[in-house]
Parts: structure tokens; sequence; C-alpha cells
């Protein structure tokens, strides 16, 4: 087996054993901790479809993932205030339901990604950095004064959203919904990079020209790839809003879409596994580097230097060796 | 709406647009000589602005604390440049903007550590505050007039520097052709340092500027870094021409937005929908310009073939 194969899993494993054991030792934190480590996981594997396998540095990824928030947000809003969403032309009610939560988490960031890809992929490299960031800005700026679902202030939701058949008050339960979702868009994330498709999307990150020379567009692949990787990183935030019953424009703050990277780098760009072992890494660095010290995110930016500067290829990189597999 | 509260905002969006040529200026020098993206810039701003701050604090000379801004920006900026942002130019810009944001993180919560997670205030200096009469009775902030007048006069400057000094021909020849420059003898490393410098001296006397209108605090330089990019986006990447047109453009835009686009609404709305959908609106307004003239020039208005 490869060295890549039994690194994923063995994340699989330890992100399955921690809550279990977490549940037995019955420590609640313990599983929030982990929970979050796979929302920021699935964020993180949304960003690597498009910067991994499409070479698309998208600095603004929060502008999904707080449209995912939002969209959990502003439905579970108006169900816990028994308002309609929309009265006219027909009635839109809130919802409580995760599942449909989820599918207009998708569809809404699916939208949005169209838009914003159609615009920023009319440039590349350095622009597309800086446009991608400002559009995401755009959106922070638009939640700040935007007063009718918190503003500045963020919006709170008294109670988790529900899910056929589970509590999702219970930690580990919610935990399992989280963890099976990770799963899924790994399973679609390495269909995709294996399909057609993938294969195509990969080939114009390699070589522009050739791709173009072969009869296969690079801006609708890379306008398909940015699409699938907003969407769902939108779905991701989606999940984190349900973790925290709360959402805020942070979600749409640089930071925000700074820590997606994060998750993408120290993992390893362009492994399907990689954000989920940066996203996992990440959380145990701000665990164990807060209890440190109050100002942990300067040991956090010296840690990045260090990985940019002398290990690329972050953790997969390191153990699994420099080279992407090509099975 | 009266006049006069019109041409004061637009010289409020015109002082705003020139804050924001220091920031851009610097960004596409850098980018333009060694093609760089530096997310820290903002960092430099802030300390600059930090910087004024305690200068202005320990003597209650602004004049010495504005030197201060510049002196301690360009400090940090030769050090950054030698130490980290050097390794990075040969990097691809995922790189760059990785150990740049890595920057950030050590900037800002090394400056909370050192200086406290307060705001400092830098007070504006008594022979700067107060107003001035304008011609046509109108009356103006005479330090926000200043800083008008301070900024247009270091972008002339600055394309004197770039049309007429050595060291502007030295830039120009390395935005063309880096490896030839170096072929002709010019020390290439010591001009990247400098440029740098030159750049991070800009940022930090713009944060030493502003910090007298607002209040100094960790994390102040990144909402100006981000527009800073997309006033340079507007403008086109490497033209200092095109970072003063941005500028002014987008800061001519948020300004006038934030006061015209609520009265607009109000038409034909009642008076706090009007506001809402106003304010939410004109935040925006800046970034829907940015996307009107990609649609139309997607390398910006001033762009090379880059």
């Amino acid at each position: 087996m490869k060295r890549e194969t039994i690194l994923n899993a063995a994340l699989l494993l330890i992100l399955l054993a921690i809550p279990l054991w977490a549940q037995s030792a019955d420590e609640p934190f313990i599983i929030t901790l982990t929970t979050r480590a796979v929302i920021f996981a699935i964020a993180g594997v949304g960003l690597n479809f498009a910067l991994g396998f499409g070479g698309l540095v998208s600095f603004g990824h929060a502008a999904f993932f707080g449209i995912g928030g939002y969209a959990m947000g502003i439905l579970a809003y108006h169900a816990q205030t028994y308002t309609p969403l929309m009265e006219w032309p027909f009635v839109i009610e809130g919802t409580k339901s995760m599942p449909v939560i989820w599918l207009v988490a998708i569809i809404t960031s699916a939208i949005v990604a169209v838009a914003l890809g159609a615009l920023s992929l009319r440039t590349s490299g350095v622009y597309f950095i800086m446009i991608t960031l400002a559009f995401a800005q755009m959106f922070f700026f638009f939640t700040i004064s935007w007063p009718t679902y918190g503003g500045e202030d963020g919006l709170s939701i008294y109670i988790r959203n529900d899910f056929p058949g589970l509590n999702t008050m219970d930690p580990i339960q919610f935990y399992a919904i989280c963890y099976v979702i990770l799963l899924l868009v790994l399973f679609f994330v390495y269909r995709a990079a294996h399909s057609p498709f993938g294969l195509a999307l990969s080939a114009a990150r390699q070589n522009e020209d050739r791709i173009q020379a072969i009869g296969q567009g690079p801006y609708r692949l890379y306008l398909t790839a940015y699409v699938i990787s907003g969407a769902i990183t939108g779905l991701a935030g989606a999940l984190f809003a349900d973790l925290n019953r709360f959402v805020s424009p942070t979600m749409f703050s640089w930071q925000t879409s700074g820590e997606i990277m994060i998750f993408v780098i120290l993992g390893g760009v362009g492994r399907v596994f990689g954000p989920v072992a940066g996203a996992a890494l990440f959380i145990l660095l701000e665990h164990q580097l807060g209890g440190l010290s109050e100002f942990w995110h300067i040991y956090l930016g010296a840690i990045l230097l260090g990985v940019v500067l002398f290990a690329r290829g972050g953790l997969f990189g390191f153990i699994a060796g420099r080279e992407v597999a090509h099975d | 709406m009266s006049t006069i509260l019109l041409i004061e905002q637009t010289l409020n969006g015109l002082q705003f647009g020139v804050m924001l040529f220091l920031m851009a200026a610097g960004l596409t020098l850098i980018f333009g000589v060694m093609g760089l993206i530096n997310l820290a810039h903002g960092s430099l701003y802030m300390i600059g602005a930090f910087a004024a701050a305690a200068v202005a604090a320990a003597t209650g000379s602004f004049i010495l604390a504005l030197i201060g801004s510049l002196i301690a920006a360009a400090i940090a900026g030769v050090i950054v440049e030698m130490t980290v942002i050097r390794r990075l130019y040969d990097r691809d810009h995922l790189d760059q903007v990785l150990a740049t944001f890595a920057l950030i993180l050590i900037f800002s919560e090394g400056t909370r550590w050192v200086f406290g997670s307060f705001p400092l205030f830098l007070d504006k200096p008594a022979w700067l505050s107060g107003t001035v009469m304008l011609p046509f009775g109108i009356e103006y902030s005479l330090y926000r007039l200043t800083i008008i007048l301070i900024g247009l006069a270091v972008a002339g400057g600055l394309f004197w520097m770039i049309a007429r000094t050595r060291i502007g021909i030295q830039i120009r020849a390395g935005e063309n052709d880096r490896e030839m420059i170096g072929a002709l003898g010019v020390n290439i490393s010591r001009l990247y340092t400098l440029v740098f410098a030159l750049g991070a001296a800009l940022a930090g006397f713009a944060g030493a500027l502003i910090g007298a209108i607002q209040s100094v605090q960790v994390g102040m330089g990144e909402p100006v870094l981000i527009l800073a990019f997309v006033v340079i986006v507007i403008g086109g990447i490497g033209s200092i021409k095109g970072a003063l047109v941005g500028a002014i453009l987008v800061g001519l835009t948020d300004t006038l937005g934030r006061l015209l686009l609520p009265q607009f609404f109000g038409l034909f709305m009642d008076a706090s929908a009007a506001t809402s959908v106003g304010s939410s609106l004109s935040s925006m307004l800046i970034y829907i310009l940015m996307a009107g003239v990609l649609l139309f020039k997607p390398s910006g208005l001033f762009g090379g073939g880059h």
C-alpha cells in the first residue's frame, strides 16, 4: 500500500477514534473540537478543489463559507420567529430541517460562485488573488451594513436544526452527521478528480496552451471547478453555523479566507485528504498553542512561514513524499 | 442637500483616495519590480501608525512622529525583505500569499504583545486642527486639506523620481527586464531592498497620517490593504499612474456613494428603508466599480500585458 493511502486511512480512523474516546471519557469539549476540525476539513477540501486541482488561488472562499452560514442563519431565524422569508410572489417559510438548509447553502453558494467566478476568471495570477479577496470583503461589508439579520452583531439560533431520527443537540450525534458528510465529500472529490473532467482540469493547471490545443476551453473547466469548490465550502459554512448556533459577518472576513487556505497548505496542496490533515493540525495547534500563550498567532505565523519556506508540500509532502500520487 | 455638503464630501473622498494612493503605490511598485504580492503591506501601515503614536507620546512633536513613522516602517521593511521576502521572489504567488499572510499574523500579534489590545490615540497637532475657509464659503478641516496636499506632493515626487532620477530609471528597467539590468551591473538585490523600503515607508507614512484621524489599533492595516488591492486592480498592476487614478476613483466613489445613495433611494422609498438599502448598497459600491472595470478591461485601466 502506498504511504499516502495509509496516511489517509489513519486520518479517518483518528477522526473516528477521538470522539468515541471523548464520549466514553465524558469530554464533550473534545467532541466539539473534533467537530470543528471536521467542518474546517470540509471547507478546506472545497478550496483544495479549486486551488490544488485547478491551480486557482482563491483568497476569497470566506464568501462561500459565509453564504452557507447565512443560508442556515436566515432560514432558521425565520423558522424561529415564525415569520415567512418571502411573501411575494409566493410564500417561502423558514425551516429548521438540516437537509433543506444544506441544499439551500449548496445551491446559493454555487450560484454566487458562478457570478464571482465568471468575473474573476477573466483575469489570472495575482489579479485573481486580489479580486477574490475583494469580493469576499464586499460580502463582509454588506452583512455588516445590512440590519435585517443582525448586522454587525450577527444572528443567534437558539436550538440546533433538526435531522430526521437524530438528536442534533447531542455532540456525538452532530459529530456523526459532520463526519459522514466529510466522507461523502471526500468520495465525491476523489471521483471528480479522477473523472475526465478532473483530469482535464489538472491538465489545464499544468499547461493551459495544450489543453486549449486539444479543444478544451480552460475557462469552462476553471469555472466548473470554482463552482464545485464554492458549493462544498458553502456546505461547510452551514454546518459551522449549526455547530455554533450563531452566524456573524466574521465568517466573511479575510482572516477566514486565510485560515481555509492554511488548512490546505498545512496538509498539502492537491492531495484529496490534504485539507483533512491540515484542519486537524490547525485545531491541534490552536488548542495546544492557545493554552501556551495568549499570543499564539505568533507561533502559528512562524510555523506557517516555516512550512512555506522550507517544507513545501505540507504534512502530506513530509510524510508521503514530494510527488503527488498518480493513481 | 446643499452644495457645500457635496463639495465637502468630495474633498473627503479626495483625501481618502490620496491615502489609498500611498498604500497602492508601494504595492504596485513592489509587484511591478519584484513580481511579489505583499499582504504584509497592511502591517507596515500599522507599524507606521504605532511608531508615530509612540514617538508623539514621547516627544509631543507631530513632525517627529511622522519622521518616526517613515523610519520605523522603512526599517521594518528592510528587515522583512532581507530575512523573508527575498526568498519569495522566485516562488509562485501562492507561496508569496501564504508567507506574507504568516507575516501579518506575526506582526499583528507582536504589536498586540508590545502595545496591548487597546487602541492608541494620536492627536493631530494644534497648528493643524481647526478649519480653513476655502473659496465659495466652504469651511473645511485644515488637517484633511493638509493630507490631500501632502499626498499630492508625494505623488508628484514619486512621478518625478521614476521619470527623472537614476533610481527611477533602474526601477523602470527592472519592471521591463529583471535579468538584463542585473547583467548591466546594477546591484539588483540592493535595488529590491530599496524599492521594498520605499513602499514600506509610504505605507507607514499613510498609517501615521490616518492614525491622527482614526484610532491606532492592531488590524487597522488590512481593510486598507484590501482597498489598495481594489485600487491596483482598477488601475492596472505595476502602473503608478493607474494607482493614482484608481485611488482617487475609489475614494470618491466610496465617499460620495455613502452620501448620495441613501438620498437616491429616498426619492421612491420611505426614509428608514432608503437608509438601510442605501447604506448596504454603498458599502458594495467600490466592488461593483471594480467588477465593472474588469468586464471591459480585465487588466485594469492602465495595465500592461502582465
